[in-house]
């Protein structure tokens, strides 16, 4: 076998394994790497900040399902990737992260530039790597895009001392990985694929608890049949976005904190949750002892510790959710070809619930533009094929609120660790993977000002993305918080961002289109005009009513019984459905 | 007070401890005492556990650990079924009542100096606890001790059935609060 080097060898593992495309900036220690990536056919995006280069990859594998890279150097580059890592990894995305680490004989003397970032990263990724010897190279890039990609996709980072990447090795790429102590449980069992069908054929309350399990396991499709079968009303959680169509009759919208009222109370008064790849956080259960009370739970997951982490699970489906879903319906028609009893009561109450308590907005009294009318228009205008990648706050509950969506993977954001900022890199991300697919970024003035840097990438690279900036010149979730919980009192969530910087002076300086809409007639005109620009990326600056807030709300650490429709306004309720 | 032993194989590769120890930190489950060491196998390496579990199933703990992609098995080890002992060494002042109580409880003098007495102990933790208990009115000059290690009992092994099957957590023992987590 001839002999390369051990960066030659990082190179070739990664064309096996399939990279198309890596994001990623060079630096001392990766450069060994980045001489043969010179040459390679991989595509290396060079990002302007690794978090960047981290969303992107992030972005990229959500919008795709395959496994999204990214590159950074030893210190600061890899620890500046840590926030998009523990991000992929709370959200389940996969993601392989390569480090350059410090020569093997310096780790460990404070090098310049060394940082411990298999330390630092151990508890916000599924599992990582140091590797000293470049005969190991192989084998761990194998080894990463394995466990990113199977069982409960995550996060995997390789970290490579220089050495390595310079000494001479041999290349032998591993086409099988076998990992004694990792083999995801792929079939549920049978016994419990029974039970299930058997809770769901006693069931007159069930609800389809829809979680971004779903969109990873590419079991829409499935999910569907569940629900035809069934019958019983669909809520999809923010990360199941897309799972289910919005359009669909039986869809209630997205259940939580600023979830719909039919939603949060399809699931309080359920009698059973068949629960699909959720994992009952605190955003969707609200407080915990008083989530669902009457529900007995069906907890389909491929994690066996997601069952009973939150929530007493009275059947548990381990396994791969597509194959749960495909023998789990078939089971269900036999169960409910013996006894089906009759939903229509259960769904009259839902669907009237849905009927009554519809999403709405209140148009600003000012003749201000509306933020939730702006977002919305958005998603008209743009259609179901579109991506939309969010940042973090008021504008993100909007855009799950106010844009349709019906196809999985059309909806991106950071929904676990909550990443401001996440929006542009991973829209980007977005559309190097899906270059056919018009990429909105729909963010706030807050997240934008935390990584907008990565237009110029956009700019330079041909990666025409549209960033809708919904500007309210604050930090408009916190203020939010503020307004409603601290007595308005607005510390520190003032950003002036209508008068510095100039959002349109900037995306032109970094190459984009600059646009700017401040009249609600102006809405549509100013979104189709951005839709008709497809050589650069273009940024619309918003300037929307302030004051707008995010609702129906329940407040943090409450229970979901206590969903209020607009400050201090609980729903109206006949008093037969108290 | 929840205390439960856990035998875990884990690989035998660089920073396994670290990972198990952070995600016992991260997750807040408080760890009373930790055994490593080498085993029949060189590429497996064996920790024992003993865990003070208040307010966290102990299902949860192990389905979290298993996660570990270095993790390859687990398996409660009940007090019914399973030998447990700990090492104890303890310093005292060396005396007629100090030596009559090393007689007394089996132990061993492992090193004597005019003055002191270093003092061997191997046993189950009431075995231990009882000795220093007779011992703390003499006076401990100094003590060291090891984490509990454990084994079952009979002829069952966990590295047999942890690394002679690929498969899914076993809920064949109806006994076990715990399944065996086995890869």
């Amino acid at each position: 076998m001839s002999k390369i080097n051990g960066a030659q060898s990082l190179v070739n593992a990664l064309e096996a394994a399939g990279v198309e495309v890596m994001f990623g900036i060079p630096g001392g220690a990766i450069l060994p790497a980045y001489d043969p990536i010179f040459d390679s056919k991989i595509r290396h995006i060079l990002v302007r900040h690794e978090q960047g280069a981290g969303h992107a990859a992030t972005g990229y594998a959500q919008a795709t399902g395959r496994v999204g890279v990214c590159i950074a150097t030893s210190g600061p580059g890899a620890t500046n990737l840590v926030t998009p890592l523990a991000d992929a990894q709370m959200d389940s995305v996969p993601i392989v992260a390569i480090t350059g680490q410090v020569p093997s004989a310096a780790i460990g003397t404070d090098a310049f530039q060394e940082a411990d970032i298999r330390g630092v990263t151990m508890p916000v990724t599924k599992h990582n790597y140091l590797i000293t010897d470049p005969k190991d190279i192989p084998r761990a890039i194998a080894e990463a895009f394995h466990i990113a990609s199977t069982g409960r996709p995550g996060a995997v980072l390789v970290d490579i001392a220089k050495d390595a990447l310079q000494k001479e090795t041999t290349f032998d790429y591993p086409h099988t990985v076998s990992l004694a102590g990792y083999n995801p449980v792929m079939e549920p069992k049978s016994e419990a694929v029974r039970d299930a069908a058997a809770l769901i054929a006693q069931s007159k309350k069930p609800v389809l608890y829809v979680g971004g399990g779903v969109i990873k396991a590419e079991a829409a499709a499935e999910l569907m049949q569940l629900a035809q079968v069934t019958g019983a009303p669909v809520v999809t959680t923010l990360m199941a976005r897309g799972a289910f169509p919005d359009s669909h009759q039986q869809h209630l919208g997205m259940p939580g904190m600023h979830g719909t009222v039919a939603a949060v109370t399809a699931l309080q008064k359920a009698d059973l949750l068949i629960t699909l790849g959720a994992r009952f956080d605190d955003r969707v259960t609200g407080k915990l002892s008083t989530f669902a009370p009457n529900a007995k739970i069906i907890h389909a997951d491929i994690d066996p510790a997601e069952i009973g982490k939150n929530r007493h699970a009275d059947v548990a489906l381990i396994g791969d959710l597509k194959n749960t879903l495909r023998v789990l319906v078939p089971a269900t028609k036999v169960a409910l070809a013996k006894s089906a009893p009759d939903l229509t009561p259960w769904l009259n109450e839902v669907y009237g619930w849905r009927k009554k308590f519809p999403l709405g907005y209140d148009k600003p009294a000012d003749g201000s533009v509306s933020p939730q009318y702006v977002i919305e228009r958005i998603g008209k205008i743009s259609g179901p094929d579109t991506i939309f990648a969010a940042g973090v706050g008021q504008h993100q509950m909007w855009a799950s609120q106010f844009i349709g969506y019906e196809k999985p993977r059309t909806w991106l954001n950071s929904g676990g660790l909550g990443t401001m900022g996440y929006a542009v890199p991973a829209a980007m991300g977005a559309k190097v993977g899906a270059p056919d697919a018009t990429v909105w970024a729909i963010d706030g003035d807050g997240c934008f000002q935390m990584t907008n840097q990565e237009l110029v990438t956009c700019a330079l690279n041909n990666i025409p993305i549209k960033v809708a900036v919904i500007n309210n010149e604050s930090l408009g979730m916190v203020r939010q918080w503020q307004t409603l919980f601290y007595n308005q009192r607005y510390s520190n969530t003032d950003l002036h961002s209508k008068r510095i910087p100039d959002f349109k002076l900037l995306a032109e300086a970094m190459g984009c289109v600059g646009l700017r809409c401040e009249s609600p007639a102006d809405v549509d005109k100013t979104i189709e005009d951005a839709m008709a620009i497809n050589d650069r990326p273009v940024v619309v600056d918003f300037n929307v009513h302030r004051d707008a807030m995010v609702w129906p709300m329940v407040a943090a650490g409450t229970s979901n019984d206590d969903i209020t429709v607009a400050r201090s306004m609980a729903p109206v309720w006949d008093s037969q459905e108290l | 007070m929840a205390i439960h032993t856990l035998a875990v194989l884990v690989e035998n590769s660089p920073g396994v401890l670290a990972r198990v120890a952070s995600l016992f930190s991260r997750r807040g489950y408080n760890i009373d005492s930790l055994a490593v060491g080498p085993t029949e196998n060189p590429k497996v390496s064996r920790m024992t556990i003993v865990l003070n579990l208040e307010g966290h199933a102990l299902d949860q703990v192990s389905a979290q650990l298993f996660k570990l992609v270095n993790v390859i098995g687990i398996s409660e080890m009940k007090d019914s079924d399973s030998l447990k002992r700990e090492i104890l060494l303890v310093k005292v002042a060396n005396t007629a009542s100090t030596k009559e109580l090393v007689k007394k409880h089996n132990a061993v003098i492992a090193d004597e100096s005019t003055t002191t007495l270093s003092i061997e102990a191997v046993g189950q933790s009431t075995a231990i606890e009882s000795l220093l208990t007779d011992l703390k009115p003499h006076g401990i000059r100094e003590l060291v001790q090891s984490g509990l290690v454990a084994l079952e009992r009979g002829d069952k092994t966990l590295a047999d059935r942890t690394l002679s099957t690929m498969g899914t957590a076993n809920e064949s023992d109806p006994n076990s609060s715990t399944a065996d987590y086995q890869n």
